[in-house]
């Protein structure tokens, strides 16, 4: 009986301090735009950002949201986030990409 | 940062245009017999090469823009294209073959002294490389009565970045300069995070100021949001030009960055190119607009 309930102090110290996984949202970038473009997320609820580009070297850029990553070609580029505010917050393709880049962007929703 | 005031502008009879005073820091010397008043006309985002709706005539803007420069009497001292010279492609050969075209059609300007730097359509998907074949160096310096012009790249860096060495570079030549010279900085992108979420900033802007903040006199001359635009980092002004193709909306007034349709019944309308009067204690903006019929 003592060493069970020795085996059990670990297991609930953990489950006491485990957080939710963060909800993984994978996008795709490719010219000239992002797939999804709209998220909707809530308000403090962490989430993963998978970016990854179908073509060339993209860049994502939510400046709001101080959020930044390069996507390369082959890689995933994971941006973890829980948003603190809620809103709507643009994000955009912030390495020239060719004609159309201007038109690559997308918003991010955060619903409180 | 601060907004210029607009009640600044003042409306001049006759001249078609609207004159912006920007004024030298308090304390700036006047020119004295070193320096003679000139002036000089700023052309920008000409895209040539850009076909689409919001400029049915793509191909006659260019062309009606260089023959409303060679109207002007007098001439200019010179003229500045801010980057933008032709749009974009995939094509390594249809890259240069726009950029002759462009040089090509810089032959009918009267004035032959023209200062020339990329825009992220002309540079930035081969960092620059089929530019500096036409054109020479992406970032360069140059004096004209008693002015100190310097170029800066922040366009070759698809990043939107001037980056560590031209940076090195900045510091070197403006240590060439006395702490009271007047300096003139042109460049394509804003210097300022002018509209992040719309990408018209430049990714190291704050190196670049940190080296610019110390001087009194400096004044950015920019394109790439094709729209005039005035704005002040605590004593930097920063002006945006006019494009030659189409007008962009303003800075997050619209729910995407897209270019402001075009209006048969007001054809060219936000179209345009600006003369900059550089006198004793403040340079002179005067707008003109591109006018006449498709």
């Amino acid at each position: 009986m003592r060493r069970r309930a020795f085996l059990l102090v670990p297991f609930l110290i953990g489950t006491a301090w485990a957080q939710p996984e963060p909800r993984v949202i994978a996008i795709r970038a490719r010219k000239f735009e992002f797939s999804p473009g709209e998220l909707e997320l809530k308000l403090g609820e962490p989430v993963v950002l998978e970016l990854t580009t179908d073509d060339v070297h993209m860049g994502f850029d939510a400046p709001e949201l101080n959020l930044h990553a390069d996507i390369l070609p082959g890689r995933v580029a994971r941006v973890p986030f829980t948003p603190r505010k809620p809103g709507s917050f643009e994000f955009v393709c912030d390495v020239f990409c060719g004609s159309g880049h201007e038109d690559m962007g997308g918003v991010i929703k955060v619903i409180a | 940062m601060q907004a210029v005031d607009r009640r600044q502008f003042l409306k001049i009879a006759g001249l078609g245009g609207v004159v912006f005073a920007s004024g030298l820091a308090r304390g700036a010397e006047p020119y004295g017999a070193a320096q003679d008043e000139f002036f000089f006309v700023q052309l920008s985002d000409t895209h040539w090469g850009f076909q689409g709706a919001p400029n049915p005539d793509a191909a006659g803007t260019l062309p009606k823009a260089i023959a409303a420069v060679n109207a002007l009497e007098p001439q200019p001292d010179f003229i500045v294209f801010t980057g933008d010279l032709t749009h974009t492609t995939d094509d390594p050969a249809e890259r240069r073959r726009r950029l002759a075209q462009f040089r090509d059609l810089l032959a009918g300007l009267k004035t032959r002294q023209i200062r020339l730097m990329p825009g992220e359509h002309d540079a930035s998907l081969d960092n620059g490389e089929a530019y500096r074949e036409f054109f020479g160096p992406t970032h360069y310096s140059f004096d004209h009565k008693g002015v100190h012009f310097i170029a800066l790249d922040n366009v070759s860096d698809p990043k939107g970045a001037i980056g560590d060495a031209q940076l090195g570079w900045l510091k070197s030549d403006l240590a060439t300069q006395k702490a009271d010279a007047r300096i003139v900085v042109l460049t394509h992108r804003p210097l300022f995070p002018l509209y992040p979420q719309w990408d018209w900033a430049t990714k190291d802007r704050e190196l670049a100021l940190e080296a610019l903040m110390p001087r009194r006199n400096v004044t950015v001359f920019y394109g790439h949001i094709h729209q005039e635009h005035h704005f002040k980092t605590a004593h930097i002004e920063h002006h945006a030009a006019r494009s030659l193709i189409f007008p962009q909306p303003a800075p997050g007034s619209t729910p995407k960055r897209a270019p402001v349709a075009w209006d048969p019944a007001q054809p060219y309308r936000g179209l345009g190119f600006r003369r900059i009067e550089a006198e004793p204690a403040e340079y002179k903006l005067t707008e003109f607009p591109l006018v006449g019929k498709a």
